[in-house]
């Protein structure tokens, strides 16, 4: 007898989507639904039907892994290439590795957290759509937490900085920035940490993070940390969907959902904007062959980008918000700002600082004609003479922090560059500062989150950054050295000045006898 | 308005003055010298005279810009939460009315900064 043979075709990509995802769950007896998923209501976000979720990707798991694995062997091969043929003496000049530092201590570690942030809202919804979408999003900020750490990490064998990365983003005094920047996400709940993290900034944000990194390693000569922005910006397609799809749904549901989403747009579109003051200073400072000016790429992928966006969702009564109106002001400003403060600070920093060189003032003067010249450039000659001259600034005095952002207080009044602006509020009896506006009316709003900041100055000050065996009683107590000993950086090796570091001497000494006899 | 939670949210401030020691936070800025990047923080005993701490804290905090040697402190201006305010430098910082967390700026007319830059 013959053997019947089917005649049944393969299952369509939707078709297998909807028998994959659909249907595994059920409407619970024993329990109410709400201690199920607990999450889904406290915020006030109306959901009646969330079967109107559409999957903007219908991936499934076995797809996923196919499509990643095949990135990931594409990814380490050039990794390996690059790593065996010592690609980092290929590298424009040792400044750049810098950006790694920065980019290693300060985002990757973000990347895991997001990792978690989508792995906990993903459980918390009861929809399976955003539940499914949440899950992949997870897997792929592990990936990317992952890739990274690999990338970067053959730089450090050669470099210093890199070595404790995780430690130095709970204790390093401006690592508070972005890790409070997560950490103010993840608390939230599950619809704002979806405005926080997958629309504000993956969607609006997203591109002033990664192609200056990814072009900043093109333009300098890094391949690995090329490429592994090439292999996430898949992912990062599928995350922006996603939560331009998560905007969408809520809006749609409920017309008293509008107020609250808007809220959270404009309050994570500045926490966002504040955090990238890392990126501009690398844009502008960092980079030993740059990409462009951190204006330049405010105005594309914000002003151009962001604006057709936000004329997009005014059908949905969504606006720009009005924080844009501070950030076009800031754009001439904030990178310098911050730069010299790392110059300043970098006694205490897991990273170099050093001065512009003249042809790189000359850059930024075209760069930035209408602020540069009359407002920063005399900084930084003054400080070039004083070094030259054997003192060069470093500011040992802890500075005022901002309440919610936590960047020290740096920043400008929007109407006059000279002048530091100052903000403040009271609550329950204690006073509160803030860089700007925008800050003071995320704390004024929620403020029993904010009285919790730990900041890092308030720590020190309360004796929280010592290590155990530390005397401050001691005739002999030196603060800072203690507190970089708490720190984990090493003294005089991870910190101070380019110009003379360990860094700038072994690489000129290697890429020495890389080219010569 | 109150932090949206799913049960009681208690108030936990980091920075409360009982955590300092006895000290009190105080934060102070100079207008218009920008080289320093932000204001500074400095945890002092509330019994501290004001004038001690001109004469000093400020020397090993601000001295290094050019401006400082300059100044002619009975002409300097001072601002408390950003209104016109007088110390009394003979007397101590709780005196003068200071509390934890207070912010004060000072001005200094006619210096502006490196080349009057605001620096």
């Amino acid at each position: 007898m013959d053997m019947p043979t089917t005649t049944k075709k393969k299952l369509g990509i939707k078709e297998k989507y909807a028998l994959m995802t659909r249907g595994l769950d059920w409407e619970t007896t024993y329990q109410p639904m709400d201690k199920v998923f607990p999450y889904a209501k406290f915020e006030g976000i109306k959901i009646h039907d969330w079967d109107k979720w559409e999957d903007p990707f219908r991936l499934t798991m076995d797809a996923y892994w196919k499509y990643q694995a095949e990135k990931e062997r594409k990814l380490y091969a050039i990794l390996d290439a690059f790593n065996q043929n010592n690609g980092h003496l290929g590298i424009t000049d040792a400044r750049y590795v810098n950006t790694l530092k920065l980019f290693l201590n300060g985002i990757s570690p973000l990347e895991y957290m997001a990792h978690r942030g989508f792995a906990h809202v993903g459980r918390q919804f009861p929809g399976v759509g955003p539940r499914v979408a949440c899950q992949m999003q997870s897997l792929d900020e592990m990936r990317h937490a992952q890739t990274q750490i690999h990338s970067m990490s053959n730089y450090n064998r050669y470099y210093n900085g890199f070595h404790s990365f995780p430690e130095m983003l709970q204790k390093v005094w401006y690592m508070s920035v972005p890790r409070s920047f997560f950490d103010d996400a993840y608390t939230s709940g599950p619809f704002e940490f979806m405005v926080a993290i997958g629309f504000s900034f993956e969607y609006v944000l997203t591109n002033l993070l990664f192609v200056p990194f990814v072009s900043g390693a093109a333009y300098n000569g890094d391949m690995g940390a090329m490429t592994f922005g090439f292999s996430a910006q898949s992912d990062e397609a599928r995350h922006m969907t996603l939560g331009l799809e998560c905007i969408r749904f809520m809006l749609e549901q409920d017309p008293d959902n509008i107020p609250i989403v808007q809220k959270w747009i404009d309050k994570w579109t500045w926490r966002g904007i504040r955090v990238l003051t890392l990126v501009a200073m690398m844009m502008d400072y960092m980079l030993p062959k740059k990409v462009m000016s951190w204006k330049e790429a405010w105005e594309i992928y914000f002003e151009e980008n962001a604006t057709a966006l936000f004329n997009d969702l005014a059908r949905y009564g969504i606006k720009m918000p009005d924080c844009a109106k501070q950030a076009l002001i800031d754009k001439e400003h904030i990178s310098h700002q911050a730069w010299a403060t790392f110059y300043q600070y970098s006694a205490v920093s897991n990273f170099h600082g050093w001065l512009p060189s003249s042809e790189e003032m000359d850059w930024l003067s075209a760069k930035y004609p209408d602020t540069f010249d009359q407002y920063y450039r005399p900084r930084f000659e003054h400080w070039a003479k004083e070094a030259a001259e054997g003192r060069r600034f470093y500011n040992t005095t802890l500075p005022q922090l901002c309440q919610v952002c936590q960047i020290p207080m740096i920043f400008t009044e929007p109407t006059d560059p000279t002048q530091i602006c100052y903000r403040e509020s009271e609550f329950e009896g204690d006073k509160y500062h803030f860089c700007s506006d925008h800050c003071k009316h995320i704390f004024d709003d929620e403020p029993e989150k904010y009285v919790q900041a730990w900041l890092p100055v308030q720590q020190i000050y309360q004796g929280n950054c010592f290590m155990p065996d530390a005397d401050p009683t001691k005739p002999d107590f030196n603060p800072i050295e203690e507190v970089l000993r708490y720190y984990n950086l090493q003294n005089g090796r991870d910190n101070m000045d380019y110009v003379g570091s360990e860094d700038e001497a072994n690489f000129r000494a290697w890429r020495q006898t890389s080219t010569q006899n | 308005m109150p932090v949206k939670a799913i049960k009681d949210y208690p108030l936990r401030v980091a920075d409360s003055v009982d955590k300092f020691h006895g000290n009190i936070m105080l934060f102070v800025g100079w207008d218009q010298h920008l080289m320093f990047c932000a204001p500074f923080a400095w945890a002092l005993p509330p019994a501290m005279r004001f004038g001690d701490l001109i004469e000093g804290i400020f020397p090993a905090s601000f001295g290094a810009h050019p401006d400082f040697a300059l100044i002619d402190w009975s002409k300097v201006e001072w601002l408390k939460s950003g209104k016109p305010w007088a110390p009394d430098v003979n007397k101590s910082l709780a005196e003068n009315g200071l509390g934890h967390k207070d912010c004060l700026r000072f001005r200094t007319p006619g210096l502006c900064g490196i080349k009057g830059s605001g620096s």
